[in-house]
């Protein structure tokens, strides 16, 4: 199988290529945690976009059950149709719906199943999947079928850390924690995703941006996913990159910093502190 | 060369297993890491740390395991002693004071008892960003008076050796601010505390049960049965008790915002104050301390058992505010501290406390031993761990 890497738009640092990679080979999922905004939910699309595979992705909430990554029996319409004489009530595989991971599993080709913020269902949702991830098989108790993966899916799961996962559940995946990228890394992301951004631009607004994350106290530290918007922002608005130096200019706050400081008490901490700047010098 | 790693890793409290210990063989096996050491490092990395607060550790086991670096102290033991080497504190002496300077501390109370002080300072200071400047530099009375002293350009744990050869990934310990001892934002606690939550069905039935309802009419042939239950409702009741005032001045942003994340994660949440050590009065608001008093023996009556008390408090005080009457700094007590905590925890079964002052300093304090004996043991740092343990205490 081929083996991941870097792609022109999605910079992954050497070590992040040998936790996927290792999980390719072993065909073992992978848990990416990480500050919100680093990239783990895009990290499932880019591999599927280097790999050349399809991707399916389960996006997890507070109510979902592990089961309808499976299937679900829709018991409601087929005692609808019960009631009302239909003929497709005779057979109970007409009211299974399958879930993502049926499809992962009978797909074609083998896929990249993204298991989303797994941490926002139950505590008790990974535990009920472990067989699954383990064995790739399930069985359907109406129709009385196993369904065993054709292939194996590359799995990725992402969490946000708020809820503690299962031991049992973590031993069977690989783990990487997306560090939060570098000065240089980030230019290189910067990069990668506006390839036409002006020089200059881009160093004042990694200046203001690293400025911003150094703020000790701040509720939501903005992450690349941030700085991206607010620099296609700036470009959209053709900011010149003068009007992002902080000390001369007469504004205390970048522009357009709605896109970084997402909370007010943010905002006015950093308000505080460019004043607080600006009289010391 | 491996098994040592895999022990060591145990050894240093990661909850490494043989599973994980064959799917690195595994790995291995299949070319992933192609003899390249520092893709063995990540490849071990991703394989035998499952959570971001060890990567910290397992850096340090990979740095000892595979460069045969003499440990300077036990991996789990106190991280201090590795951080701020004794040689490492008289370079930094040598450095910040001048010779007559030099003999003045001789005259302060000798060398290393200034050393022992300057060690305290510098474990206080935790990072760049947290108090900073609090000692040396601010303070002019201050016998060290070192300006310009940068904790950014002093690479702790790297001294000396630095120099000599390239820095390993591992080496820069990156994760260290992940580890379990970090301080705690105010999301992390409420994390933290989400793990005391009991859900449980009470009061009235008013919520349509909808599998039951469909379970019933299945059975009943078709015909509507309707099935009702009651609403899931977190039932854990919580009584948090505050210290305030005095010695807690230097905790309030972590005690606010431990309180901020109780009250949103529990709906019986009821707070009140007290200074030091808690006797026969509580109050509600710290502001009208005097006319809200809550006589403790009220308490005692109102809040069933089930309830869990949360102490929150530095427990720093002399040791007479807890075992004599008459003790307190604010009035006169008739009873002891001691005899009032004896009656909480016998009262409520379920009594922890969260002290804010950091673990390794607590031997420091004669009351911390004193308040932890009278808790049976149940006092926990405010740390990630301190929340855990005292989740599990209070189940």
């Amino acid at each position: 199988m081929k083996k991941f890497a870097s792609t022109e738009r999605y910079i992954a640092p050497r070590e992040l290529e040998v936790a996927v990679n290792a999980s390719i080979a072993l065909q073992r999922p992978l848990l990416v945690k990480g500050e919100p905004g680093t990239g783990k939910t895009v990290l499932a699309q880019e591999i599927a976009r280097s790999l050349g595979l399809p991707l399916i992705e389960w996006h997890i909430k507070s109510t979902t059950k592990a089961q309808q990554g499976l299937y679900e029996y829709d018991a409601v319409s087929r005692l609808r149709d019960g009631q009302l004489g239909d003929e497709r009530v005779r057979d109970v595989s007409n009211y299974i719906i399958k879930g993502k991971l049926w499809e992962a599993f009978t797909a074609e080709t083998p896929v990249v199943l993204l298991i989303d913020e797994i941490d926002k269902a139950d505590i008790e949702f990974p535990n009920d999947l472990l067989l699954e991830l383990d064995r790739m098989q399930f069985h359907v108790y109406e129709t009385k079928e196993t369904v065993v993966a054709q292939q194996r899916p590359i799995v990725i799961i992402t969490s946000n850390n708020e809820k503690e996962l299962p031991d049992a559940f973590l031993r069977r995946c690989f783990f990487h924690f997306i560090r939060f990228p570098d000065r240089e890394t980030m230019e290189r992301i910067l990069h990668s995703h506006y390839p036409h951004l002006r020089a200059d631009l881009a160093r004042e607004a990694l200046n203001v941006f690293f400025q911003i994350r150094e703020v000790g106290e701040l509720k939501k530290k903005p992450a690349t996913s941030e700085l991206l918007d607010w620099l296609k922002l700036l470009m959209i608005e053709d900011m010149p990159a003068e009007a992002l130096r902080t000390n001369d200019a007469k504004v205390a706050i970048p522009p357009l910093y709605g896109a970084l400081l997402k909370n007010e008490q943010d905002v006015h901490l950093f308000e505080r502190l460019a004043f607080l700047n600006r009289a010391r010098r | 060369m491996f098994a040592p790693f895999i022990l060591e890793l145990r050894k240093a409290g990661l909850p490494a297993s043989i599973t994980e210990w064959l799917m690195l063989m595994g790995a291995m096996k299949e070319g992933v890491a192609d003899y390249d050491l520092d893709d063995f490092y990540y490849l071990a990395r991703a394989t035998l740390v499952k959570d971001e607060r060890h990567l910290d550790r397992f850096d340090r086991v990979f740095g000892q395991v595979f460069k045969g670096l003499e440990p300077e102290t036990t991996i789990t033991g106190e991280i201090i002693e590795r951080e701020l080497p004794e040689e490492w504190l008289k370079k930094l002496a040598e450095r910040l004071f001048s010779a007559e300077e030099m003999a003045k501390i001789e005259a302060l109370g000798g060398f290393d008892k200034l050393m022992e002080t300057l060690k305290q300072r510098l474990a206080e200071q935790k990072g760049r960003h947290q108090g900073g400047n609090r000692w040396i530099g601010t303070n002019g009375t201050s016998p060290f008076g070192a300006e310009g002293y940068n904790p950014e350009g002093v690479r702790i744990g790297q001294e000396g050796s630095r120099n000599r050869r390239a820095v390993k990934i591992w080496d820069k310990r990156e994760f260290r601010d992940l580890d379990d001892d970090a301080a705690l934002s105010s999301r992390a606690m409420k994390l933290a505390l989400r793990r005391l939550r009991r859900f449980a069905r009470q009061g009235e039935a008013n919520e349509l049960d909808v599998n039951g309802t469909i379970g019933a009419t299945a059975r009943n042939a078709g015909t509507l049965d309707i099935k009702m239950q009651a609403e899931r409702r977190n039932a854990v009741k919580v009584l948090l008790l505050l210290d305030i005032g005095g010695s807690m001045d230097d905790h309030i942003r972590a005690s606010e915002e431990l309180f901020s994340a109780a009250k949103s994660e529990f709906k019986h949440l009821v707070h009140l104050y007290f200074h030091n050590c808690p006797y026969e009065r509580f109050w509600k608001s710290n502001r009208r301390r005097t006319e809200q008093q809550t006589p403790t023996w009220d308490i005692l009556r109102t809040y069933g058992p089930d309830w869990r008390v949360v102490f929150v408090g530095d427990a720093s005080m002399s040791p007479y505010e807890v075992v004599e009457p008459g003790g307190s700094v604010e009035h006169w007590n008739e009873e002891s501290g001691k005899v009032w905590l004896k009656r909480i925890t016998t009262h409520f079964r379920r009594v922890a406390w969260l002290n804010p002052t950091p673990q390794k300093h607590w031997g420091y304090t004669s009351t911390i031993g004193l308040i932890a004996e009278a808790m049976e043991g149940r006092m926990f740092p405010m740390t990630l761990e301190g929340l855990d343990g005292l989740a599990k205490a209070l189940r």
